[in-house]
Formats: C-alpha cells, structure tokens, sequence
C-alpha cells in the first residue's frame, strides 16, 4: 500500500458513484430525443444507482459542447425534468471534450471552497441533432423584418432575399481560430510523430477488442439501462465492434486525401449519450452512510498552439498533475485517456517518450514516459464506446474508479485533449476497501 | 584497374556538392543541396546530369523523386549571374538551349520523375517541375511557384513558354507568364499546375521543417511507386468546362483573338516599353502555330535577345539593388524595438501603426482627438481586414495582430517605448512641442523618429535634449502599399540608432535607402524640380491629360499631373516653397502662385475631390478640373517652340530629376548609386525600365543628356545647369555609376 494523496488542510473529495447512458452512435436509437432528454435520463440512473433523496443535491454542474439554443442551460432543464427540488440551482459549463471534466472539478472547487457538500456533475452530448442556422445575411433580414412597420418597407426586405441567402451554416467539428477540422489536425499530427496508418489501426483494433471484452464480461457497470420513448430498453453501448486489419486496411482516408492515414475506423465516432457522477465531501458522504468509490486529487488544465498541437493535451497535462501529487508514472496503476484518434493517442504516448520533445517544446530536462500499455485504457475507450464530447470526462473518471476497484490498485490517472488545443489531468485515488 | 575505376567512382560520388541521391527500395531520391540556394547553376546542372544517368542507367530503379534539402526553396530559379556573365545573345541562347535539351530528357524520362516541392519554385525550377511527370508541393507559406522572369526582362528560357500553355491553356499560361505573378500552392492545384498538396507539420519528434521535408519525401516516393506501378494515372480524366476550353482553342481563330487580346492589353500596360512580354507572346504562338521546333527555338533564341537588353539590364540592376537595400549594412541594433509608439493617426500614422502590428510589434497609436484616433484605428482595422477577403490572412490573424494596437489620446505607456515614430503635421513648430513633449515621457534608450517628406531633421533636433536619439523616417503614402522608406541621418544621429531604424523598417517590410539630411533629403528634392516643370508645362499650355501620357509615355507608371493630385496640390505648393527658399532659381520653373491659387479655390488633388483633375467616387473615368485649366489661363506661358516638341517636354521632366539625383550623390546625400536607384523607382516611380536615374545615365549616356540639357539651359538657365558629377561623366565614356 503507497502512501495516501490527502494533504493537511485540504478537504477530502470523493466520487460517490457515477452513471451513464448507453452511448450510441448519433442517428440511431436517440435519435428523436433532445438533448436534456438523454441528460434526464443519466440524472435518474444516477439517483436510482445511489439511491440519494432529490433535495440532498445543493448543485447541478453540467457540460455540454454543441447547444441545442432552446435548452442553453441544459443543466436546469435536465434537473427540472429528472424531478430535482425546483431550488437546486443548476448551471452548464462547456470546454469542448473536457467539459464534463470542467463540470467535476467545478464541482471539487464548490466543495473545497466549503460552498457545498454535495454536487452533481455530469456531461451530454447529442449530435443526432444540430442546431443548423440559416445564413447570416437572411437572420439579418429575418431580424429587421420584425421591426419593419409598413407592408412597403416588409416587401422591400422580402425582396431584398436572394437565393444564395437560403443556404444553411453548418455546424463543423472545425477549429474556429484556425479553421482546421480536428481529423485534418490530428492527420497532421500523426505525420508529424511518424505514426504510421499500420499502428493507428492497430490500436483501433485493440480499442474495439478490449471494449468487446470488457462489455462480454460485464465490467461496464456505469451503464444504466434507458427505456427510450417509442423505442425499446436500451442497455449497451453500440459502436463496439471489433473488425480485422484486412478491413480497417480497405478504408480511404476520411479527411487528407489521398495519402492521409486517419480513416473513419481509427477515429472515435459521432455519438449521443449522457453521464453523470455524485461528487461529496468525504463527510457528508460517509455521514449519508455512502461507501465512496474513489478520492478526486490533483487535477490540472492546460492550453497550447491550437493549430499544430491541437491534439497534445495529455502529453502537457501528465507531467504537470503527477508533480502536483509528488507521483511518477511508476505509481499510476490505472490509466485512463480519452482516445480522440488512434492517431492523436499513438502521438501524444511517443511525445511523452521522447526528450527532445520534453526539452524542446515543454521546458522539461527529460521526458515523463509513456503509460505501459497493459495498464493502459484496457476497458476500451472512446474510440469503440464512442464520445458524446461532454459526456467523455466522467466516464473516463467513473472508470477510473471501477479500474481501481477490480483491479486492486492505488493510483489513477485522467488524461484528455480537447479542442482549441487544451487538456486536462486528474489523479484519483481508489478509497479503501 | 577494377580498383581505381572503384575508387573513381567513389571520388565522383563525393566531390558532388550540390546534388545527391539515395535508392529507396525501387525509388531513386534526388536531394538538391547548393551550399548557398538552389539555383540551376552551371554546377547544380552539371551533377543534375549525371545523377540522373546513373539512375536512369540502374535498373532496379524504377521511378525518381526530385526534391530539396533546403527548407525555404526548392529551386529559385536560374542563376542569374550565369546569365550576366554572358556577352552575347548567341551565348545566352545556347546556355538556354542546354536548359532545353537537359529538361527535355527529364519529360522523356521513361521512368516517372515526382518534383516534391517545398518552398520556392521560381523560373527555371519551376521549368524543372513542369518538365517532370508528376508534382506534389507543399501548403506552406513559403511554397510559391511562379515565372518572374518577365520581372526581369527574360522570359522562361528552357521549355517554360512551351509547356504551360498546354499543360494550362493558353488564358492561365499567359496570365502565369505574362504577370510573373507567385502561385500559391492552393491554386496551383486549382490550376492543375501541381497534382498533389501536403500539409505542412507542427512539432513532432524533429523539428517542423524538418518533419514537414522528410513527409513530403514519404509522401512523393508512394507516389512514384504508384506511378511507376501506374496505380495513379499520369494524365487526369479531363472537367466539362477543360474539354470545352479545349475544343474552344482547337480553333485557330480563336487563338488567333487571344493573341490580339493580349497583346493589345501587354501594349496598353507597357507602353511598349518592355520587349519581353511581346516575345513571350511570339514564343507561345510559335510553339502553337509553328509546332514545338520553331518553339523552342523561337524561346532560346528570344531568351538570348532579351537577356542583351537595357530594360533586362535595367530590371535585373533593380533587383539586386532590392536585395541589397533589405539588408542591415549598419549592423544589429543594440536593443530590438518591442514596443513602439506612433504620433497621428492620420494617413501615415494608422499607415505605419498597420505595417508594424502585423509584424508582432506592439505598437501605440496616439492622435490628439478622438474622431482623429477612431479614423486611423479604422483604417489599420481596414487594412487588415481587406486582406482577409484576399484570404492573404485568415480572420484569427487579423484579430490577434490587432490585439498589439493601443489606440490612445494620451502619452500613457510611452515610459516602456523603445521607439516613436511622429507623423503630426508638417510643421516646424508643432514637431518641435510634439518632440519636447515626447522626450519628458520616454525612457532614455528610446529612438525618436520623424516622419517627414520635406523638413531638414537637423533642424526639427534642434530642440532635442538627446539629438543622437534622433532620426528621419520618411514613409511612402500609402504605406501599406509603397515599398520604400527613406531614412535620414543627421551628423549627430548615433549609428546605433540608425541600426535601430532600419531594423525596424525591414521588419516592416520595406525596401530601405539610408541618405544624408538637408532639405528635401533625396526623394523629395529629386521630385520636386520634376514637378516644378511640369507645372511650367501645364502653364504653356498642355492639357493635364496630355502631359499625363508623355510621363507615363517615358515608363514612370502615374503620369506627372495625376501624380501632383495624389501627392496634394497643398503639399507641392508647400514643398516647392520651402525648397525654392533653400536651393533658389535652380527649383524654379512653374509658377507656385499657381499652386497657391489652386489650394485657395480648394483643388488640394484627390483628396479634396478636385485637382488637375476631378474625382467622384465610384467613377473610375477622371475629366480634367475645368476651373483648374481657367486658373492656368491666368498663368499663361508661350512655349520656346525650339524646347517643346513631345520629345522636349519629356526630357525636359527627366533630365531635372536625373541631374538632381546625381547631384546628390555628388554632396554626399546618397551613399551609392544603387540607393539612388531605388530610391527613384520605388518612391517615386521613376520608370523600372530604364533602371532609375543612374543606370538611364549609364545607359542613355551621360553626354548626350548633358547636350539634351545645355540646350534647355540656353532657354530656361541654371534649372538645367548639369551639376560636376555628370558633367565629369559625359567628359569620360568610361565613367559609369554602375559597374
């Protein structure tokens, strides 16, 4: 048993349980929900699974990427429809695919601040339905016909629309500052640490096989079941599947053609589905008489070039977190990262192994190392469970725990990159059994 | 024996130093390494040679990739001092023909070549490229491909002018030859110029260049692979619209129009001036009309023509005088200027506030009102944004370059300025508050330029505290545009801080010429006796429009009525009253009470609407200013038939420039012909083809404008006195400014 990860005047935090939905690929099963449909339902898991009185929550923290504009705070309307008392405040945070990440450890700041004792933190993303807008010079007219008082003056707007101003504005999963799209970005990264196509399928493969497994034998106890409206009960995740090389090899590059390496099957896909966890002080939870499942520790975000180092957060992230806990690699015994790209993960694990990485670009004297991978995401990831944006960093947190607990070991660590080149890291310690 | 033939060849193998290659599996990689650029050098041809016959004679090689070691350029072009070195037409045309022959057998090359292109791919190496069988570049900021031969007087001598056109068609071909303009790699393949682009990469495991060459490489020898294994066809199924076009050009009418057309429109720009794009037209057209044999050889043997020119002479002088002229001859400043600050928001002062925000100098832009500091905050805001509708910038860059603009009313943060720049009006007095103002608020180190056009430096320092801080920085309207900036230096000004200067203009982008105070400094006092002429002219009587088309009849690119109107009435009258005080009869000619009348009834040039001529917004079409030609009527002069013809008239213009110029370089204003040079053309739009003042007197002889002049000088006196320098020039032939 290594030391324990409490310091003297820090309050200690801990995950009491967390949940999510099944994640299923975006256009299936969900797709008649919205948004605050699916985060209802984790919500609910969430008091089932825990069996918490509604108006022990003092605070709803949620993420979420792609907003449905008529639910903004998609917090309020999810804890309003999920039966919260109407007095638990509620409010949505939004860091692209670490924006569950920022809900939690908004919630740790709210705890350790004494503010609260108890929060409920979680993510949703549902990108079976996008907000799509109609251009921005027919929204002007549309906008100026509403305060036009004549029927002249109404016409004369009406026939100020030509054709051209009908066509939609798309949403894209594109960098705004340098309009790059994440698969271009993480393409070019791949090239710029020699990541070959044979290795990015490879750990594809892997991803899809681990997640069959660990779905098979029951270990992705964080899935609740979901009886969609109209639809049957829904139970399982259903983007895992495990497919050969020969198969994965026939596929076309998805975004630089045509010598580009990243395809659709070494890419995580677009997926809609929810997640939350119960965060408490680890009084009031044990007063609750609640069994926590894991410490929350040291976390850390960092930022980078959004252009070339979009995709690196972890890479920034690991070193700093494990200084801040006094750890090395050595002492991770469960690490969970969140797989955007094959490509982007096989990247940021040769950055963390290289000095002239560490020195060059991070102001390092040498490199922290690579995970082992037989540590190493071994219950799948987002590549095969699939990534509904927001709703990643609790899973990846949730599993961390439920790694810990089977597995026997200590030390956990979350690491994720997200988008306008930020990451995130967090350590987290398993509770005694 | 077997031995030494080993030894030889290993000795071969190794005495190459601008090219080498390495076999990869079945591809032959061809990595061009000139110690200093990749140019198509006697050198660089010679190893090109033999690589290349080595490869095509190994037969486990089955297709090639050429490419650079040089991260900036793939091949920048030919060699120009080959070309130079050169003292006849027919021994250009044959350095040409070999180009010819050597990119002939690169086209014929039974095994497939792929140019992996990373950064630039101008002139001769851009007739590499196209004479190779495939082309894969990169999308970085330095890729560029282009024929700037015509820039030079040249035009592509080996294969260029045969082989795009049909690889292009004839529009895009003219328009690449014609313009010399660079391609970015985006259009490039939008044109079907190149076949494939590669991104470039960030950090990885190398550093970006590094990466971003060994991928291009990755990426060419899979292509070459698949060429050779002929998995990627070699030629592309064609579009509708390129079949169309096609069949459109199959028609010898058709293409006979499009040679009309652009010859007309090379004639309507060029006055006829420059010989090489009418060549470039007559190859193409012999390539197409007359077969590939009559085409080449129309190519080398008008290559060799054009390389004997003047205006070749005149453009390439220019060229290397631009090179030199963005360089630091007065060494690395001390400290380098983070943070500056400029006084005025006006046109100049929002001007130079946007050439050095962009650069990533944080820049303070302080005016005395705030309508004034909203105009020129506008303007830069302007500026930038106008180039992101040319997508030159993305909208991020604007935003974040815009973030190191400070627009204020105040001298708040001029403590940490490392220099400030003053673009107030020209006035001795207001400069002179505005520098005793600047100089109780910055720190010790910090450099105080004066953005001035006419007013001696020395005589705006002499109410500075530190006058070795203090140093002219004359900037071209618009700014952004004009290339060049005069820096003046005054006996007191420390070379550090003419360092300082000049590094700061080069960030800035511009072409520097670093010249002696006094009045008019050497712009300006070349300018102004031009125009004083030219207002003599307008007063005997020739139309604005006409005096406009012998000016740009002679190549100067605005012609000297409009050029008035755009620098302001106002400030000619200004400029020609201060230095008429200073240098007397000699700045003579035109009547200023003429100018002076104009700005009374309003006419100040463009920017006032009325001039010589009228502006109306939206209108491209200029009338002449009626009331202005009312005006003259008053000032009315009868011409010395003797001194006016056409002829006369220009000569009259140039021959006072010319001789101002050369005196300056005579009392020491100008450091070298070559500034002069540049300074002429760059400023002021002397015209590119003749070279500036000092290469047309070479040129033109120095004795025959002395003569051209004496004969002024009988009928109008010492404004056309030839000053000693040029007087010793035309006394001896062998006297030239430029060797």
């Amino acid at each position: 048993i290594k030391k324990t990860l409490a310091k003297p005047g820090v309050k200690n935090i801990v995950l009491v349980d967390g949940v999510r939905t099944p994640f299923l690929q975006s256009g299936t099963i969900y797709a008649d929900l919205m948004p605050h449909d699916l985060a209802r339902a984790a919500l609910q898991g969430l008091l089932n699974r825990t069996g918490l009185p509604k108006d022990a929550v003092d605070y709803i923290v949620y993420g979420t990427v792609i907003q449905e504009v008529k639910t903004s705070n998609v917090a309020r309307e999810a804890a309003l429809g999920a039966g919260f008392s109407d007095k638990t405040p509620a409010h949505t945070v939004t860091m692209a695919c670490i924006s569950s990440n920022q809900a939690m450890t908004t919630a740790v700041g709210l705890i350790a601040a004494g503010q609260c004792d108890a929060v409920v933190a979680g993510g949703v993303e549902f990108m079976s339905d996008v907000p799509i807008r109609h251009s921005r010079r027919m929204r002007k007219t549309m906008l100026s016909l509403n305060k036009a008082k004549t029927l002249g003056a109404r016409l004369s707007l009406l026939g100020s629309i030509r054709l051209a101003h009908l066509a939609p504005e798309l949403p894209a999963v594109a960098e705004f500052s340098t309009a790059e799209t994440m698969g271009h970005s993480a393409d070019r990264l791949a090239a710029a640490f020699g990541v070959s196509r044979l290795e990015q399928d490879e750990f594809a493969l892997r991803s899809h096989t681990l997640a069959k497994k660990a779905q098979d034998s029951g270990l992705l106890s964080d899935v609740i079941s979901f009886k969609v409206p109209g639809k049957d009960i829904v139970s399982k995740d259903n983007g895992i599947r495990p497919s050969t090389m020969e198969q994965m090899a026939k596929l076309k590059p998805a975004f630089i053609k045509p010598h580009g390496t990243v395809t659709a099957a070494n890419s995580s896909f677009l997926t809609d589905g929810a997640s939350a966890v119960l965060i408490m002080s680890e009084e009031k939870a044990l007063a609750m008489g609640y069994k926590p499942k894991a410490y929350l520790r040291d976390f850390v975000y960092v930022s980078q070039d959004p252009k070339d180092q979009l995709l690196l957060g972890p890479t920034y992230a690991t070193p700093k977190v494990l200084e801040k806990s006094g750890l090395t690699l050595n002492d991770i015994d469960v690490f969970e990262f969140h797989e955007a790209f094959a490509g982007q993960i096989m990247a940021n694990l040769k950055a963390m192994e290289s000095d002239w990485f560490a020195q060059t670009y991070m102001g390092r004297k040498t490199k922290v190392g690579a995970p082992p991978m037989e540590k190493f995401n071994s219950w799948g990831g987002s590549l095969s469970l699939g990534h509904p944006f927001a709703a990643t960093g609790c899973r990846l947190v949730t599993t961390v725990a439920h790694r810990l607990q089977k597995e026997g070991g200590q030390y956990g660590l979350v690491a994720a990159c997200a988008a306008g080149g930020q990451g995130h890291a967090m350590v987290i310690e398993a509770y005694p059994q | 024996l077997v031995l030494i033939s080993i030894l030889g060849l290993h000795c071969e193998y190794f005495t190459r130093t601008h090219v080498n290659y390495e076999i990869k599996g079945d591809v032959a990689v061809i990595r061009m390494n000139d110690p200093s650029v990749n140019t198509l050098s006697v050198q660089m041809q010679r190893e090109m040679t033999e690589v290349m016959d080595e490869v095509w004679g190994n037969s486990a090689v089955q297709s090639v990739v050429l490419i650079s070691s040089k991260p900036g350029s793939f091949i920048a072009g030919a060699d120009l001092n080959m070309i130079q070195a050169c003292t006849t037409a027919e021994e250009v045309t044959l350095l040409s023909q070999e180009g010819q022959k050597m990119f002939e057998k690169i086209e014929k090359s039974p095994k497939p070549i792929v140019a992996a292109i990373n950064g630039s791919c101008l002139g001769g190496g851009l007739e590499f490229a196209i004479a190779c069988q495939y082309r894969i570049a990169t999308k970085s900021k330095k890729t560029v491909l282009g024929c700037p031969e015509v820039m030079l007087g040249l035009l592509p001598g080996a294969g260029g002018t045969q082989r795009l056109p049909k690889m292009l068609g004839l529009p895009s071909a003219f328009d690449m030859v014609l313009t010399g303009r660079s391609i970015r790699p985006d259009k490039a393949k939008k044109m079907g110029l190149v076949h494939q682009l590669v991104d470039t990469l960030g950090p990885g495991l190398k550093s970006p260049e590094e990466r971003t060459i060994e991928y291009l490489e990755e990426v060419a020898v899979e292509a070459a692979r698949g060429l050779a294994k002929k998995q990627i066809p070699l030629t592309k199924e064609k579009g509708l619209m390129q079949k169309i076009q096609d069949h459109v050009m199959s028609y010898p009418f058709v293409r006979q129009q499009i040679y009309n057309t652009v010859q007309k429109k090379v004639m309507k720009q060029t006055k006829g001036l420059y010989p090489a794009p009418l060549k470039i037209i007559e190859c193409v057209k012999a390539g197409l009309e007359q077969g590939p044999t009559a085409g080449y050889l129309a190519e080398s043997q008008n290559f060799g023509k054009l390389a004997m020119t003047p205006e070749s002479k005149a453009l390439i002088g220019l060229y290397h005088g631009q090179v030199t002229c963005k360089k630091n001859r007065f060494g690395t400043p001390e400290k380098e200027v983070k943070a500056l600050a400029v006084l005025g928001a006006g046109l100049m002062g929002a001007g130079i506030a946007q050439v050095s925000v962009d650069k990533g100098i944080h820049t303070i832009l302080k005016d005395t009102t705030l309508e004034g500091l909203s105009r020129g905050e506008q303007q830069v805001y302007k500026g930038l944004n106008d180039k992101t509708k040319k997508k030159s910038i993305t909208t991020f860059e604007r935003d974040s370059f815009l973030s190191n603009l400070t627009g204020q009313l105040d001298y708040n943060g001029f403590n940490k300025a490392d220099m400030v720049i003053e673009a107030v009006f020209e006035d001795l007095s207001i400069k002179h508050k505005v520098l005793k103002e600047v100089e109780a608020v910055i720190p010790p180190h910090c450099i105080f330029a004066t953005n001035t056009s006419a007013l001696p430096i020395k005589d705006i320092a002499a109410v500075s505290k530190r006058p070795e801080k203090v140093i002219g920085m004359h900037y071209f309207s618009p700014v952004d545009k004009m290339q060049l900036l005069e820096i003046i230096t005054t006996d007191k000004t420390s070379k550090d801080t003419t360092a300082s200067a000049v590094a700061v203009g080069l960030k800035q982008g511009k072409v520097i010429i670093v010249v002696g105070d006094g009045p008019g400094f050497y712009t300006t006092r070349c300018l102004a006796p031009m125009l004083a002429e030219a207002v003599r002219v307008l007063q005997e009587g020739v139309d604005p429009k006409k005096l406009d088309s012998l000016t740009t009849g002679f190549g100067f690119p605005v012609g000297a009525a409009t050029l008035a109107d755009e620098v302001g009435i106002d400030v000619a009258a200004h400029v020609a009253e201060d230095l008429g005080k200073a240098f007397g009869s000699r700045f003579g000619g035109g009547n200023i009470e003429f100018l002076k009348s104009m700005v009374d009834k309003g006419f100040k040039g463009r920017k006032s609407g009325k001039g010589c001529y009228i502006y109306q917004p939206g209108l491209k079409r200029r009338d002449v200013n009626t009331e202005a030609l009312e005006i003259l009527e008053s000032y009315k002069l009868t011409p010395n038939a003797a001194i006016s013809s056409d002829s006369d008239i220009q000569y009259r213009l140039v021959s006072r420039f010319v001789n101002e110029a050369v005196l300056c370089l005579q009392e020491g204003i100008l450091a070298n012909p070559v500034e002069g040079d540049i300074g002429a053309v760059f400023g002021l739009g002397f015209p590119p083809c003749l070279g500036g003042p000092f290469r047309f007197v070479d040129s033109f002889g120095a004795d025959k404008l002395v003569e051209k002049m004496r004969k002024f000088e009988e009928v109008f006196g010492n404004q056309f006195t030839p000053c000693q320098l040029l007087l010793d020039h035309a006394k001896d032939p062998s006297k030239k400014f430029h060797k």
